[in-house]
């Protein structure tokens, strides 16, 4: 198992698939209420130097799936019904713990929404960040806190020296995010998980965020898995795209041909209640009812009391993910007829 | 929506200066956050004005005072012609009706120990004239109707139903009253993408009906775009640029507004290499410390000394087009198509 560990690194494809590969992966949640399945037989991956953006709505399964990648998924309640995650070609679910936390930080990292409750409070954000070199590579305190002064500055946290021993309370929203990359890329991962990395910062702040991720990423070459439900940031930055509903993926493209002609109704819905100038005044496109209670699915396809497509198939059936073209895909019945717009 | 109709809103030099106090026992002030500082706009009837800006540029603080929730430094707020913010009893539970307000987060703006009927039906009580007590919870109904909730659900709480249908719950509660003026702050971005649509419809199919007045405070451009007539763009408790949507999104002439709309991603990923992006540096300064002169200049990259000694007044400028704008330097060009 040491392909996964950090000697391996400079020998880039060692192994001949894909960086990261997450393959059929089922988590459910058991609760008094019932077992709610929040990931039901996700597949993707991602390569160095590629960009994934995982697109979907709130209860879709997309931050489990990442939390699930971390090992940072609480179990109970939640738990591992199938699949597997393989880093450079191993297993990380098989992994002991101890292993695992060597391929975290060091092999994965992650970026989270929330960098106000994702930082503690009461230590400065240097020796958080400092923290990384201690404890991942044994470094002294001063060679730790020095490492941090550098990352605070390849962030661009202006007068990082003065600023190391401040709390994450006297930075701005911006900032912090910052201080979390500086976190997340400490030990140079090969993969990062972005989680909605600005989704609570303002537009201007945002751009700066995401044109720092991009650079972050043209210099080390990390593949970049963000999670976001904003199509604007994913039509900026991606290459590939997976959109999740109700746990699975139901539609897996370039990012272009998804723009240009979605294959699934749930995309194609989603791209037409974006508001344009050129539909001003009228009313927006809306898709109908609202997102599925994970602990009831509809049957069949879980997407279908909302969907303009729907056939008796589609209540009884579940679409498997249709092939259409080389990487593409579209788990649903009717992808010919979406591709083609005519609803019924 | 060209035709003017009667202004039902006017708001003139609005001040509100949040004091800054040292010490625990002997309070003193030592200086004053300035949230909102001078600010002036009228809104007619059955007209949306949007209004954009970053965190912390006092759009909520402006709610707040236009809702008579805040007391102002100084500055008027003309409803109907009568000044809101020295309105006091009687006359100001009266002018209240007239101006209600949908909230963000309908997870926490909703009392979650009370009854969608009770939440809905409230505002009757604290002005019982409206609606005879015992046509009420039939009123109360009809209004769960025209925002397109089953009228059954009267007695439900609100931990029964998703984010937006709450939502439609805190619109239905704004309606009750039959105000003249809703006042929006931010009443889509806690929900969901698919469901925003939805909400946005239900908005706009209620202005229609009933000859609503807005103010839409949101930071999502193009959502800001789809609604509004006119928007105004605020920095640092200023505004900085009004106009008509076309004038602000196709010929925007002030730095931060061309800035803003750059920063905004564009859901098309085509010819995304060749966009240009404007990005700013920085945060946007403390409001309780704000820059001298222009306070956008520590962020421009057109800032010269002049910005630094003179106040760029918020009027039309030879440059700027037709709309006014509050740049010395202030040149309309069309930066980025926010669709």
């Amino acid at each position: 198992m040491t392909e996964v560990l950090p000697e391996s690194k400079s020998s880039n494809g060692t192994y001949g698939g894909a960086l990261l590969e997450v393959d059929n992966l089922h988590v459910e949640f058991h609760t008094r209420a019932g077992v709610a399945k929040a990931v039901n037989g996700v597949t993707y991956s991602v390569n160095a130097g590629e960009t994934l953006a995982v697109l979907g709505e709130s209860g879709s399964g997309k931050s489990v799936t990442a939390q699930t990648i971390m090992g940072i998924l609480d179990m109970p309640p939640g738990k591992i019904a199938n699949g597997e995650i393989r880093f450079r070609g191993t297993d990380l679910l098989k992994l002991p713990e101890e292993e695992r936390r060597k391929v975290r930080g060091e092999g994965i990292a992650m970026i989270f929404q929330d960098a106000l409750s994702a930082l503690n409070p009461v230590f400065p954000v240097g020796w958080q960040i400092a923290e990384m070199f201690r404890i991942h590579r044994g470094m002294s305190r001063a060679d730790a806190k020095k490492k941090a002064i550098e990352l605070m500055d390849r962030v661009r946290i202006p007068a990082a020296k003065e600023r190391v021993s401040d709390y994450p309370h006297q930075f701005s929203g911006g900032m912090r995010q910052r201080i979390m990359i500086a976190m997340s890329i400490a030990l140079d991962p090969e993969v990062l998980i972005a989680d909605e990395p600005t989704t609570a910062l303002d537009v201007t702040v945002q751009a700066q965020i995401m044109e720092l991720l991009a650079e972050l990423q043209r210099e080390s070459n990390m593949g970049l898995i963000l999670i976001t439900h904003d199509l604007g940031v994913v039509a900026d930055v991606a290459d590939k795209i997976a959109v999740m509903y109700g746990g699975r993926i139901v539609e897996n493209a370039e990012v272009h041909d998804l723009y240009r002609n979605p294959a699934h109704p749930y995309a194609k819905g989603l791209l037409e209640s974006i508001p344009r100038v050129d539909l001003k005044g009228q009313e927006l496109y809306a898709i109908k009812g609202m997102p599925p209670n994970l602990l009831d699915m509809p049957t069949g396809c879980a997407f279908h009391p909302r969907c303009p497509y729907r056939q008796e198939k589609c209540v009884t059936d579940v679409p498997p993910l249709h092939t259409i073209s080389g990487t593409r895909g579209s788990a649903c019945h009717f992808w010919r007829e979406v591709l083609d717009g005519d609803a019924q | 929506m060209a035709t003017p109709s009667e202004v039902v809103l006017e708001v003139r030099d609005l001040v509100k200066h949040f004091p800054l106090t040292q010490g625990i026992l002997y309070k003193r002030q030592v200086g004053a956050i300035k949230a909102v500082d001078g600010v002036s706009f009228e809104l007619r009837r059955g007209e949306t004005l949007g209004v954009v800006g970053e965190s912390g540029c006092g759009k909520s603080t402006l709610a707040k005072l236009l809702m008579a929730l805040e007391r102002p430094t100084s500055g008027k707020v003309l409803v109907n012609g009568k000044d809101i913010t020295t309105a006091k009893g009687a006359e100001l539970k009266h002018m209240r009706r007239n101006i209600q307000m949908v909230m963000q987060d309908p997870y926490t703006s909703l009392n979650p120990r009370m009854t969608v009927g009770d939440i809905i039906g409230e505002p009757f009580e604290i002005h019982s004239e409206v609606v005879p007590k015992g046509d009420r919870r039939k009123r109360v109904q009809e209004l769960l109707e025209v925002v397109g909730l089953n009228p059954d659900h009267i007695n439900r709480y609100p931990h029964q139903f998703s984010g937006g249908q709450r939502q439609r719950i805190g619109i239905a509660r704004g309606l009750a009253l039959q105000p003249e003026i809703i006042i929006c702050d931010e009443p889509v971005s806690a929900l969901d993408v698919s469901i925003q649509a939805q909400v946005m419809n239900l908005l706009d199919g209620l202005q229609k009906e009933f000859n609503l007045a807005y103010i839409f405070i949101a930071h999502d451009l193009s959502v800001v775009r789809h609604i509004s007539d006119r928007v105004a763009v605020m920095y640092l408790g200023k505004m900085v640029e009004v106009g008509t949507d076309n004038q602000i999104y196709d010929r925007p002439s002030h730095p931060y507004t061309q800035a803003l709309l750059s920063a905004v991603p564009v859901p098309d990923p085509e010819g995304r290499e060749q966009r240009e992006r404007i990005i700013l540096q920085g945060d946007p300064p403390s409001p309780a410390n704000p820059p001298s002169g222009c306070r956008f200049r520590t962020r421009c990259w057109k800032a010269q000394d002049i910005c630094a000694e003179q106040e760029p007044l918020l009027e039309i400028r030879a440059q700027s087009g037709d709309h006014p704008t509050a740049c010395h330097f202030a040149e309309a060009s069309d930066v980025v198509h926010v669709s």
